[in-house]
């Protein structure tokens, strides 16, 4: 037992490989009993708190309309419900999860958590736009933009880390990108240019990454620290020095919406899917696909075991050292293309420190979602909608200040790797280094 | 837990007379040092039109794209020294910037002395603004007693926030990176949400900018003219009160057991769920304390914003090698970068974020010794990288 993998793969109390002894199947069904009886209490929870706050926070009487087309003009359609009675509704839904989950238990929790989320935001907008109306389309719509880049920044992590590389540089990735993206776009006069440089500079410094860490093997954690300083540094540094003298560099444009024929005339869905630019259609094909690639194909299987048992990987003929090298780059060209949606996507042109933390927030997505691209895309949206609601409530008056909004995400994803809402549970070679031999 | 960690600062070998290992304890940083100045200068050549120009025309004229590139760099090197040292003032402005960069950097240090990777120092630094300042704008105090309340009310609110991190991390395993950037973010909302209430705004203004702190609650200044403070001396007590921790008391003793390894650690009888708080909430207190002698010290008035000082830190604790009195000079050093960039950026027009791609740099190759021996062929004592990805996600 000298090789560090064998021993944390085989050691890790939490999730034994094979419990061989009754004792040990019996520990772990406790385990799992006792992890899905604190779902159920948890679903209950949230029902129970939607009755109270949002249920009976509502004035009798009062009714919620939601717009459902864009624009909102007078011929716009509206969706009215009654307040109190919806919220009530949806909260007794969710405690009726609970009640199941904990009197027979479901078979596929995540997607019970999935909807009591998705509830619970409703809920909370059904309650914040009492008695007001609020274009729910136009609230959709900028969540699914913004949430693109951390459900792409999500999709670089998940490619690293399945392959055993922590990652934590998704955002210098996707600030250097962003960067590559708007100048190359602007010096070639084309958008395509610029995305498809944007992409190759965040596969760069990815490079570097895996570089450093592979075969350097410095710490994960300090080269991805190193990375994000060092974009952070040259970015700012060329942005002040050249963008300034040559503001000409820095006007890309965007990538304007592209309405899909006949899918993007249907209600609602119409506006928000399919009436969006390439990143979104991208983003919606990625996700579908990585899932796909890393859980159906022989080269998911080799990526998948390299972060699992690069040991055992080795010995029936992996190049875990290639491996990992290709997934590490693979991923940086996806940071790359979340960091040139801020660029190309969203503002049209550069500005400094333009990611604003967003890496890390796919880091969290990437965590809360299970190391799992549709689990990530999930979090993602919930990111995504806490961001859209800061810029939407803005209008509607709440007495919750934007501030906390903004911070629940984060203190959501804090619960979540403490283990209080789900065990997640990362590959068993993540982060450490493979020593050949 | 930590079963794979190493810290930092490997036990210098013993074989090796004192001068000769301190010798070979510099050769690493002094070399990435080198190192980074030398990648930097390309940076600065190849961003000025004048040298792009030059080199442009090379095969006509290489003497003239060599001697441009020579007076570009050492132009932008020679004023980014005067600036940091050039002057009364320069000196003054350094040992200024110094300060912060101290106590964080001993918050990362005295963290991965212990085996954890304190990524969270600017959430840290955020709490230790929020409640030294607060004690300082709030109060009407006598001078002394104003001060050391605010200093101890930062060493708190760090102690606070960054031992919830380390809670988390004993009972419920969840990774110290991850909490602590979390924590950073909430932290920064927190303090958004604070700049918009009456306890913190001035009264009839409401752009995020806090009240002033008063005159007795500022760290005083050594002369009228010039903005270098106690601060300073608080920071060096800081690096005296650490060393004795680490290499004297058994506090110290066994947070290194923590850091070296957990298990044993515990096999040893050590209360390792403790350890790994008290460790967390000291590493908090001291970037709580940089906090605090950036608001009692520098700008005596709360903004929005991640403080840079966050991530400057762990390339701090990363050149100082987790060492107290290494982390004094690593900040000096990065201090005196900082003032210098300013002077540099106003004479040469080379923009400050240059420094920044040293620093990043600067760890870069600390980091990886490997690459420094490769480069430069010398055999040189790199000690261990350490490991923090161990628990990671778990």
């Amino acid at each position: 037992m000298t090789d560090p993998s064998v021993t944390t793969a085989g050691a890790d109390p939490d999730e034994p490989q094979q419990p061989t002894t009754s004792a040990a199947v019996d520990a772990v069904d406790g385990r799992a009993r006792r992890r899905a009886r604190t779902a159920g209490i948890i679903y209950l929870a949230v029902g129970l708190g939607i009755m109270g706050l949002f249920g009976l926070g509502s004035e009798s009487g009062l009714s919620s309309s939601f717009g459902l087309s864009e624009g909102g003009g007078s011929d716009s359609f509206f969706l009215t419900l009654p307040s109190r009675g919806t919220a009530m509704l949806i909260g007794v839904m969710c405690a009726a999860f609970g009640g199941i989950q904990l009197a027979r238990g479901f078979r596929r929790r995540g997607l019970v958590t999935v909807a009591v989320i998705t509830l619970g935001c409703f809920a909370f907008l059904v309650w914040a736009t009492r008695g007001q109306d609020f274009s729910l389309v136009g609230m959709l719509q900028t969540t699914v933009t913004r949430s693109a880049p951390i459900a792409l920044g999500a999709m670089a992590g998940i490619l690293c880390e399945r392959s055993g590389v922590v990652n934590i540089a998704i955002e210098g990735m996707m600030l250097f990108a962003a960067f590559v993206g708007a100048v190359a776009a602007s010096a070639a006069g084309n958008l395509w240019v610029g995305l498809a440089l944007g992409i190759a500079g965040g596969a760069a410094l990815a490079a570097v990454h895996a570089w450093l860490s592979i075969t350097f093997r410095v710490d994960q954690i300090i080269s991805g620290t190193v990375l994000n300083i060092f974009a952070l540094g040259i970015t700012s540094f060329l942005a002040t020095g050249l963008l300034r003298d040559y503001p000409s560099l820095n006007r890309s444009g965007t990538f304007r919406p592209v309405p899909i024929p006949g899918l993007s005339s249907i209600p609602v869905i119409g506006p928000v899917l399919f009436n969006q630019n390439i990143f979104i259609y991208l983003m919606f094909v990625l996700v579908p696909l990585l899932t796909w690639s890393l859980f159906r194909t022989r080269w998911g299987l080799r990526v998948r075991s390299v972060g699992e048992h690069p040991k055992a990987a080795d010995t029936v003929g992996i190049d875990v050292y290639r491996v990992r090298y290709r997934s590490v780059i693979m991923g940086g060209a996806m940071a790359g293309l979340a960091g040139s949606f801020l660029s190309l996507g969203s503002l049209g042109a550069f500005e400094n420190n333009m990611t604003a933390g967003r890496g890390y927030i796919a880091l969290a997505a990437m965590i809360f979602g299970r190391w799992n691209p549709f689990g990530a895309l999930g979090a993602a949206l919930l990111f995504g909608f806490a961001e859209a609601l800061q810029t939407k409530l803005a209008i509607i008056e709440t007495p919750i200040p934007s501030e906390f909004l903004l911070m629940a995400p984060y203190v959501v994803t804090l619960l979540v790797v403490a283990g209080f809402v789900g065990r997640s549970r990362a590959p068993a070679a993540d982060g450490q280094p493979y020593v050949k031999g | 837990m930590t079963d794979e960690a190493t810290v930092i600062d490997a036990p210098p070998s013993a074989r090796a007379g004192p001068v000769r290992s301190v010798l070979n304890e510099l050769k690493v940083p002094a070399l990435a040092l080198l190192s980074a100045l030398v990648v930097g200068g390309l940076f600065i050549i190849f961003t000025n039109p004048e040298c792009l120009y030059a080199w442009a025309r090379f095969s006509n004229d290489p003497a003239r794209a060599l001697s441009r590139s020579w007076d570009a760099v050492s132009d932008a090197y020679s004023a980014l020294f005067m600036g940091a040292v050039g002057s009364r003032r320069a000196i003054s402005e350094t040992l200024t910037l110094t300060t912060p960069l101290v106590l964080a950097g001993l918050s990362v240090a005295f963290a991965f002395r212990a085996g954890l990777f304190n990524i969270g120092a600017a959430g840290q630094i955020i709490m230790g603004t929020i409640f030294a300042g607060f004690v300082g704008f709030t109060f009407d105090l006598p001078a002394p007693l104003h001060v050391a309340l605010a200093v101890v009310a930062g060493f708190i609110g760090g102690a606070l926030w960054a031992g919830l991190a380390g809670l988390l991390r004993a009972t419920t395993g969840a990774h110290e990176v991850i909490t602590t950037i979390m924590l950073n973010f909430i932290a920064l909302r927190f303090l958004d949400w604070l700049l918009t209430t009456r306890l913190f705004l001035p009264d009839g203004r409401d752009n995020p900018v806090s009240k002033r702190v008063v005159e007795s609650a500022r760290l005083p200044r050594f002369s009228e003219d010039l903005r270098v403070n106690a601060g300073i001396l608080l920071a060096i007590l800081a690096v005296l009160i650490v060393w004795w921790i680490l290499q004297r008391s058994t506090l110290g003793f066994q947070v290194q057991a923590l850091g070296l390894n957990a298990d044993a650690a515990r096999y040893a009888g050590m209360r390792t769920a403790a350890l790994i708080v008290g460790a967390m909430a000291i590493a908090g207190g001291l970037a709580g304390l940089a906090g605090a002698t950036i608001v009692l010290g520098i700008t005596p008035l709360i903004t929005g914003g991640l403080p840079s000082t966050g991530y400057d830190a762990i390339a701090v604790a990363l050149l100082g090698r987790s060492n107290p009195i290494g982390v004094f000079f690593a900040a000096l050093l990065f201090g005196g970068m900082q003032a210098g960039a300013l002077q540099m950026q106003s004479a040469t027009s080379t923009p400050v974020d240059i420094v920044i791609v040293i620093q990043a740099l600067i760890i870069m190759f600390v980091a990886a010794p490997e690459l420094v021996r490769a480069i430069y062929r010398v055999k040189a004592d790199g000690g261990d990288t350490p490991t923090f990805t161990a628990n990671w996600g778990k």
